[in-house]
């Protein structure tokens, strides 16, 4: 399970209260049936008794101490496997200042495993990586945490990070989970601004009032009129995935009921993608489409999107 | 303008250099090699060597031996009062030696504070070699406390927690990770502590006096020796150079293990408190 929120949202701190590092006010921590903290019952294991494996943000490996003694800190006996595991045999008798991000990662999550943890909690595993190494590493991650059938807790500030790595997600805000389930699903229905726009939603402000046909319509701040399937009144936030908004010249006869017309903001090129800024909103279309359109920054475009793709949420 | 400006600079660097090494130069000029040798071989010089050395390393024992657990406590925990603590440990350092003499007197002293019970179960303090050891723990101490506070302080809180949840205790915790970390430093504030003992006068000749083979100490037999025979004064002066110099040096040359603790780069991407 993944912890996903701004930050200070109070991530890292529920895995340093799981870890022990931290005292919370009140509340209960417990592994299966092992109780390490429980305020009613006056109940505080000490780190060192907790099964956990905890890596931390920017690794905290023990600069004095070579890989093999890192790793053999908490546990002699699997020091040989474990570093053949993660691959980094090799490195065995190097210093962590002499290894990139991603290696010392790796050694982190040698050294947390060396314990036979109970639970694996990871803080931001991917914040201390730079670009390039961060999508090998969430890919490697992501693998070896299938292979090692732990249970996992980890910390990220990025949806993407969570959704790739985790296939259960809550998202935190102010020390609250608002909202919980998997990354389609939160996706599919957020039940929050802020849960919408993290998951790379665009939000657009309006008032919603009952419609024609059993839709909602909703007013922009601009004055646009859209429409949507989810039956809600007064002041909402209309959630559209970018991926979900076609551009076009010119407002098309479709099945799509919702156009937001205005000149092209920003062209910005992902991968195989565009994303296309319109107004108050995010596009996301293929690079090939891009090209046919031969869109121009400036150029006046209309921006579609279904109404059945339009999710609304209380503001 | 600019030309007057810097010989100017460069004239009272040169006059500092000189007024600093030219008294220490001319105790090496003043008498031979031979002299010197002979001089530290006469039994006073001896005596005090021998008492220097004895009461220097006891007094440095104990110096390290409470003054480390002390320090890691003060750099650690978080409480109410800790900085009027740590500054109540550095006033020593920037009292004058007269004071903490007559301070140690009058806590140890036969009408002093405790001096006055420990005389009445036969222990008498002043005059003894133990105050010896006493007044140069008294002055020594905050030098290495102090540092050692700073290098307990630079060790990254997150390598401790990371021990802790690898299993180890508060104890192990210590030894192969907050001690090992710190070593340099440790070792710097030990050596500026034992440098400082070496030199100690003051404190030492109000509370310890000055006799010799039981607590004169090489500072005090420079200074008893003065009028006597200058020749032992001189050359215990020069070997004291020496020791001085060699604290110095192993000061400025130990290996730089702190370089490891600064490992963990900062990262500037946002996170949940990991700091908090």
């Amino acid at each position: 399970m993944a912890l996903v929120g701004p930050s200070g949202a109070g991530k890292s701190s529920v895995l340093r209260a799981i870890a022990g590092l931290l005292r919370p006010e009140e509340g209960r921590v417990a592994a299966g049936d092992e109780v390490w903290f429980d305020s009613a019952a006056n109940v505080d294991v000490p780190p060192e008794r907790r099964s956990v494996g905890l890596v931390f943000q920017e690794y905290a490996l023990f600069p004095h101490m070579t890989v093999g003694e890192n790793v053999a800190y908490a546990g002699p006996q699997r020091v040989d496997e474990l570093l053949e595991l993660l691959a980094i045999t090799p490195l065995r008798d190097a210093r962590p200042g002499e290894l990139s991000g991603g290696e010392r990662q790796r050694v982190a999550l040698a050294r947390a495993l060396a314990r036979d943890p109970a639970v694996l909690l990871l803080d931001e595993p991917l914040a201390a990586l730079d670009a390039h190494t961060r999508a090998r590493v969430r890919a490697e991650l992501g693998e070896l945490l299938a292979r090692l059938r732990l249970p996992t807790l980890l910390v990220t500030h990025d949806f993407q990070d969570a959704a790739a790595l985790a296939p259960r997600i809550g998202v935190v805000v102010e020390g609250r989970i608002v909202q919980e389930g998997t990354a389609p699903e939160l996706v599919a229905g957020p039940t929050s601004p802020f849960v919408a726009d993290f998951t790379g939603g665009n939000l657009l402000r309006g008032v919603a009032r009952p419609g024609d046909s059993g839709l909602t319509e909703v007013t922009l701040e601009d004055g646009t009129r859209i429409f949507s399937t989810d039956p809600l009144e007064g002041h909402v936030g209309a959630v559209v995935y970018p991926w979900e908004v076609a551009v076009a010249r010119e407002a098309a006869t479709d099945s799509a009921q919702n156009h937001v017309a205005g000149p092209i903001v920003s062209l910005v090129p992902v991968a195989n993608r565009v994303r296309v800024r319109v107004g108050p909103m995010t596009a996301e279309i293929t690079q090939a489409s891009a090209e046919r359109l031969a869109l121009r920054q400036g150029e006046p475009v209309v921006a579609s999107f279904k109404a059945t793709g339009t999710r609304l949420v209380p503001l | 303008m600019r030309r007057a400006f810097d010989i100017a600079f460069a004239v009272a660097a040169g006059l500092v250099l000189a007024f600093l090494l030219l008294p220490i130069l001319a105790l090496f000029i003043r008498i031979s090699p031979a002299e010197l040798l002979d001089a530290l071989w006469s039994d006073v010089a001896l005596d005090a060597l021998w008492v220097s050395l004895k009461t220097g390393l006891i007094a440095h024992f104990f110096v390290l031996l409470i003054g480390t657990p002390a320090a890691y406590f003060l750099a650690t925990k978080r409480f109410r009062g800790r900085g009027v603590l740590i500054t109540l440990v550095e006033l020593p350092l920037v009292l004058p030696p007269a004071v903490a003499g007559i301070a140690l007197l009058a806590l140890f002293g036969r009408r002093g504070l405790l001096g006055e019970q420990l005389y009445a179960l036969g222990i008498t303090v002043p005059l003894t070699q133990a105050a010896v050891v006493m007044a140069v723990t008294f002055v020594a101490m905050p030098f290495y406390v102090r540092q050692a506070i700073a290098s307990f302080e630079t060790v990254d809180p997150a390598l401790i927690d990371a021990s802790r949840t690898l299993g180890a205790s508060p104890q192990r915790t210590f030894w192969r990770v907050a001690l090992p970390l710190s070593a340099t430093g440790l070792g710097a504030g030990s050596a500026l502590a034992w440098a400082r003992g070496t030199g100690e006068f003051g404190a030492t000749i109000m509370f310890a006096g000055s006799l010799q083979g039981l607590t004169q100490t090489m500072p005090l037999a420079i200074y008893a020796q003065l009028d006597l025979n200058p020749d032992i004064a001189i050359a215990i002066g020069a070997l004291l150079v020496l020791v001085s110099l060699t604290v110095l040096l192993s000061v400025k040359l130990l290996p730089s293990w702190t370089r490891f603790t600064s490992i963990s780069y900062i990262s500037s991407a946002p996170s949940g408190s990991s700091s908090s």
